[in-house]
C-alpha cells in the first residue's frame, strides 16, 4: 500500500466514539440506515394523509389544502432524497463496500463519520421546516419557480422554501463526502485478487451510483443556490417580471425553464442513483438464492455503466410539457427509449438467472421477484411516457404517478427489503422470522400493486395529479371515486404492513435464533470475515485473498453447492476468473470472452 | 504497493499490449490508479467540483441569453482610472496575473517539498497563500467599487439586473473557494514547518493541496474568459 492508513485501526473505547461518533463503516452504515428508515416512516405517514383526502375529501379537518400540498412535497422529497439515496448509498454502501471488496474500512473513516452527521443535520433542518411560520414548502418536490418562492405562491413560500433549499445543500455536502469515500474505496482498496470484474454486482451498483451522484448533485446544488438567491436577495435568475402580482418585486427577465433544466439534470440521474444499487443487490441476492451464477455478469456491468452515462442525456423528458424546441423533444425521446435497452438486458439476465435455477423461496428471494415484477411494469409504462406525443396527454395525470412509484419507488423498496432480509444475519448474527417476513412481503406486494396499478387506469381516464379535490371535474366517471377509495385502503394496508418488518427486527434481536456463519451459503466475500458480525477492522490480522468471482454456485463436481471467493482455484477447468459452468447445465453467461482481462 | 499479484491475473496481464493492457491495468486488483488514496480522492473531488462550476457558468450563460436587454460592457465597468485614463479590465488583469503566479509558486513548493527542503517549501507555500490573500483583497476592493456604483444582486445601474446577480454569484463562489484554499494552504504550511510530512516520510500532502489550488486557478481562467472578456 502506498499509504499510511493501514495501521491506524484501533478499537474505539468509549461509548461516544464507539456508537455515536463512530468511524467504523459498519456503525455508520447502521446509523445511516436507521435515520433514513425513520424519516421514511414519516414520509409514508404523509402519503396516508394525501390518500385519506383523495378517498374521503373533506372528511378530515386536519388535512387542509395547504397541508395537502406540504405533505405531497415533503413526501416526495423525503422519499427520493432523504430515504432512498441515503439508505442505499449511506446505509448499504457503507456497510457492504469494505466487507465485499475485502477492505478494513473506508478510505477516510473520519470523513465518513462527518458525512453521516452532516446528513443527520440535513434531516433536522428539513424537519424544522414543519415548525416555522407558514410551514414547509408545498411547491411539489420539483420546487419549480416562480410559485415556489413567490408570496402568495405555493404554501411555505417564505421560510419553508429557504429551509428546504438549505437542507438540500447540506445533504449534497454529506452525499459528496460519502460519495468521494465510496469511489476511492472501491477503486483503491480492493483485496488481492479482487479485480473490478470480480466484484459483486452490489458493489458495481453502489460504485456507479456514487459516481453519478458526484456528477448529478452539483446541478441541484447550483439550482438550489440560485433559487435561494432569487428568494433571499431578489436576484432574477429564474424569476421573470411579474406584472399584476402585488408588492413591488424587482424581478425581471429570469428564466423559470432554466431551473427546470438544472433540477432535472440532477433529477433524472437521481433515479439511477437510487436504482443502480438496487440492481446490484438484486443480482447478488437472486443468484445466491437461486443457487446459480448470475447470468451475463459482464453484460450486467456494462448495462449499468451504459445506463449511468446515457442517464445524463435524458433529463428533458420530464419537461415535454414545459414548452421546448420540438427538436429537443425528439432528441430526448430518442435517448429515453435507448436507455430502455440496457434495462431490458438486465431484466432478461435476471429472468435467465432464475431459469432452471434451484430457487429457494426465501424472504429475500420473494422480494427479488417482487422487484422484477414492479420494475418491469414501471419500466414498460416508462416507454409510453418517453414518447412526446403520448406523454403530453398523460403528463399531468396519475399515469405518471403510477409509473414512477412502480419503477423507482416500490422497486427500490423491494430491493431494500431484499437486502435487509438477506444481510440481517450478517449485521446482527441473528435470524429473522421467515413466516413474518413472508407475510410482510405479500402484504407489501399486494398492497403496493393495489395502490399503483389502478393509477395507470385513472391516468388514462384523465385524473389530474397534484389535485386536492376532483369534485369540480365533470368529465370523470363515478368509478374514479371507487378506485380512489381502493387505492387508499391499499396504501393503508401496505403502510401498516411495514410494522411487521420493524417487529421482525425487534423480535430477532431479542429472541431470534443465532444464525450460522453463512446462513444463505453465499459465495461473496462479506460472509468470509473471521467473525460474523465482523469486528472492528473486519478481517483480523490478515486481509483476505480473492481467487474467483462472487457467483460460484452449484459448481460441477464439488461437494458443496457453492465456493466462496477466498477458495483458491482448482488447477483444471474454469476460465481463469473462477467462472465455470454451473451444475444445472446453465452457462455462467460469460464463458471465455473475458476472464476480466484476456 | 506490493506488486505481487496472484492467480491468473499476473500471467495474463504480462502478455497484453496496447488498449488491452490499459483495460487490464484499470481492472487490476487492489488499486485502479497507482496513487495514494488522498490524491485519488482529491481528483474525484475536483471532477465533482468542476461540475458545480460548470453548472454555475452554464446557468449564468442561460440567464444571460434569456435576459431582456443588452449585457453591459464589462470592459467599461471594470476599468481602472489611472493616470488620467480609463484602462479597461486593468484590475482584473492584475488579479489574474497574481493568481496565475501563485500557481507557479505552488508548483515550486511541491518540487522543493519532494526534495525534502522543508524551509524553502514552507516559504513557497506561504508565498502562495499570500498571493491568494492578495487576490482576495483585490476582489473585496472590486466588490466595494461595484457596490459603490450601485450594483446589487437585484439591480444594476448599467443595465439588466442579471449582470449584478451573476457577478456576485460567480465571483463570490469562486472567492469562497480561494478563501478555503488559503486556509488549507496555511494549514499545510504549518504542517510542513512542524515537520509533520517529514515524520510521515511523504510530502504528498503538499501536492494534494497543490492540485486543489491549481484547480481554483483554472476555474478563475474560465470565469475571466466567460464573465469578464465576453
Amino acid at each position: 500500500m502506498a499509504t499510511s492508513h493501514d495501521h491506524d485501526h484501533h478499537e474505539p473505547q468509549s461509548f461516544w466514539t464507539k456508537w455515536v461518533f463512530s468511524q467504523d463503516h459498519k456503525i455508520i452504515g447502521i446509523q445511516y440506515f436507521m435515520t433514513a428508515a425513520l424519516i421514511g416512516v414519516w414520509g409514508m405517514v404523509m402519503s396516508w394523509m394525501m390518500r385519506l383526502q383523495l378517498a374521503y375529501p373533506g372528511a378530515f379537518d386536519f388535512i387542509t389544502i395547504t397541508n395537502y400540498y406540504q405533505f405531497m412535497t415533503q413526501h416526495g422529497m423525503i422519499m427520493v432524497v432523504y430515504l432512498l439515496t441515503a439508505i442505499l448509498l449511506g446505509g448499504f454502501g457503507n456497510y457492504l463496500i469494505p466487507l465485499m471488496i475485502g477492505a478494513r474500512d473506508m478510505a477516510f473513516p473520519f470523513l465518513n463519520m462527518l458525512s453521516y452527521w452532516t446528513y443527520a443535520l440535513s434531516v433536522v433542518v428539513l424537519l424544522s421546516g414543519f415548525f416555522v411560520p407558514g410551514g414547509p414548502t408545498g411547491a411539489g418536490w420539483t420546487l419549480y419557480p416562480p410559485q415556489s418562492i413567490l408570496s402568495p405562491g405555493t404554501p411555505g413560500a417564505d421560510a419553508g422554501i429557504v429551509i428546504m433549499l438549505v437542507s438540500l445543500v447540506i445533504f449534497i455536502v454529506a452525499a459528496t463526502m460519502g460519495g468521494l469515500n465510496y469511489v476511492t474505496t472501491v477503486l483503491q482498496m480492493r483485496a488481492k485478487g479482487m479485480t473490478l470484474m470480480r466484484m459483486p454486482l452490489t458493489i458495481w451498483g453502489i460504485f456507479l451510483a456514487s459516481v453519478i451522484a458526484l456528477f448529478a448533485f452539483p446541478a441541484l446544488f447550483v439550482g438550489g443556490v440560485m433559487l435561494a438567491l432569487d428568494k433571499v436577495v431578489m436576484t432574477s435568475f429564474f424569476m421573470p417580471a411579474l406584472p399584476g402580482i402585488p408588492g413591488d418585486l424587482p424581478y425581471d427577465g429570469g428564466s423559470p425553464i432554466l431551473f427546470q433544466h438544472l433540477f432535472w439534470y440532477f433529477g433524472h440521474p437521481e433515479v439511477y442513483i437510487v436504482i443502480l444499487p438496487v440492481f446490484g443487490m438484486i443480482s447478488d441476492i437472486m443468484s445466491a438464492h437461486a443457487r446459480k451464477p448470475i447470468f451475463g455478469y459482464d453484460m450486467m456491468v456494462y448495462a449499468m455503466a451504459f445506463i449511468g452515462v446515457i442517464g445524463f442525456a435524458v433529463w428533458a423528458h420530464h419537461m415535454f410539457a414545459s414548452g421546448m424546441n420540438p427538436f429537443f423533444g425528439f432528441f430526448f425521446a430518442t435517448t429515453t427509449l435507448i436507455i430502455a435497452l440496457p434495462s431490458a438486458i438486465k431484466i432478461y439476465n435476471w429472468t435467465l438467472t432464475l431459469w432452471k435455477g434451484n430457487i429457494h423461496l426465501t424472504t429475500p428471494m420473494l422480494f427479488c421477484i417482487g422487484f422484477l415484477s414492479t420494475f418491469l411494469i414501471g419500466g414498460l409504462t416508462g416507454l409510453f411516457l418517453g414518447n412526446v406525443v403520448v406523454d403530453l396527454p398523460l403528463h399531468e395525470t396519475y399515469f405518471v404517478v403510477g409509473h414512477f412509484h412502480m419503477v423507482m419507488g416500490v422497486a427500490a423498496i423491494m430491493g431494500i427489503f431484499a437486502g435487509l432480509y438477506h444481510w440481517w444475519p450478517l449485521v446482527t448474527g441473528k435470524l429473522m422470522n421467515p413466516f413474518l417476513g413472508k407475510v410482510h412481503f405479500w402484504l407489501t406486494f399486494i398492497g403496493t400493486y393495489l395502490v399503483f396499478f389502478p393509477m395507470h387506469h385513472l391516468g388514462i381516464l384523465g385524473l389530474p395529479r397534484r389535485y386536492f379535490n376532483f369534485a369540480s371535474l365533470g368529465f370523470l366517471p363515478d368509478s374514479v371515486d371507487t378506485l380512489n377509495v381502493i387505492i387508499t385502503i391499499g396504501a393503508l394496508v401496505a403502510g401498516f404492513a411495514q410494522l411487521l418488518v420493524f417487529i421482525n427486527m425487534g423480535w430477532s434481536l431479542v429472541a431470534g435464533k443465532t444464525a450460522e456463519r453463512n446462513p444463505w451459503k453465499a459465495a461473496s466475500l462479506e460472509w468470509q470475515t473471521p467473525d460474523v458480525p465482523a469486528k472492528h477492522g473486519n478481517w483480523g490480522p490478515t486481509l483476505p485473498i480473492v481467487h474467483r468471482w462472487a457467483f460460484t454456485y452449484s459448481p460441477a463436481g464439488h461437494d458443496e453447492d457453492f465456493i466462496p471467493q477466498t477458495v483458491p482455484l482448482v488447477p483444471v477447468g474454469g476460465d481463469g476468473n473462477g467462472r465455470r459452468t454451473g451444475g444445472n447445465g446453465a452457462d455462467s453467461g460469460s464463458s471465455g470472452s473475458h476472464g476480466g482481462v484476456s | 504497493m506490493e506488486s505481487t499479484q496472484i492467480d491468473s491475473t499476473t500471467s495474463e496481464t504480462e502478455a497484453l499490449t496496447g488498449w488491452r493492457s490499459m483495460v487490464a491495468d484499470l481492472n487490476a486488483d487492489v488499486q485502479t490508479f497507482k496513487v495514494s488514496w488522498g490524491k485519488a480522492m482529491m481528483w474525484f473531488f475536483i471532477v465533482s467540483d468542476a461540475f458545480i462550476f460548470g453548472a454555475f457558468i452554464a446557468g449564468y450563460a442561460a440567464a444571460r441569453i434569456a435576459a431582456p436587454g443588452a449585457w453591459p460592457d464589462t470592459g467599461e465597468i471594470f476599468a481602472l482610472h489611472l493616470f488620467g485614463a480609463d484602462i479597461p479590465l486593468l484590475l482584473i488583469a492584475i488579479m489574474t496575473f497574481i493568481l496565475i503566479s501563485s500557481s507557479g509558486t505552488m508548483a515550486m513548493a511541491v518540487n522543493y517539498a519532494y526534495q525534502g527542503n522543508k524551509k524553502v517549501a514552507h516559504r513557497l507555500i506561504m508565498a502562495t497563500a499570500l498571493l491568494g490573500a492578495t487576490f482576495l483583497g483585490m476582489q473585496v476592493f472590486e466588490w466595494w467599487e461595484l457596490i459603490g456604483y450601485g450594483v446589487r444582486p437585484w439591480e444594476n445601474p448599467f443595465g439588466i439586473p442579471q449582470f449584478g446577480s451573476a457577478f456576485f454569484m460567480l465571483t463570490g463562489f469562486h472567492g469562497l473557494h480561494v478563501t478555503c484554499g488559503v486556509l488549507y494552504l496555511l494549514w499545510v504550511a504549518r504542517k510542513v514547518r512542524k515537520g509533520g510530512y517529514e515524520r510521515e516520510g511523504n510530502y504528498e500532502g503538499v501536492e494534494i493541496v497543490g492540485l486543489y489550488w491549481h484547480f481554483v486557478d483554472l476555474v478563475w481562467v474560465f470565469i475571466f474568459a466567460f464573465f469578464y472578456l465576453i
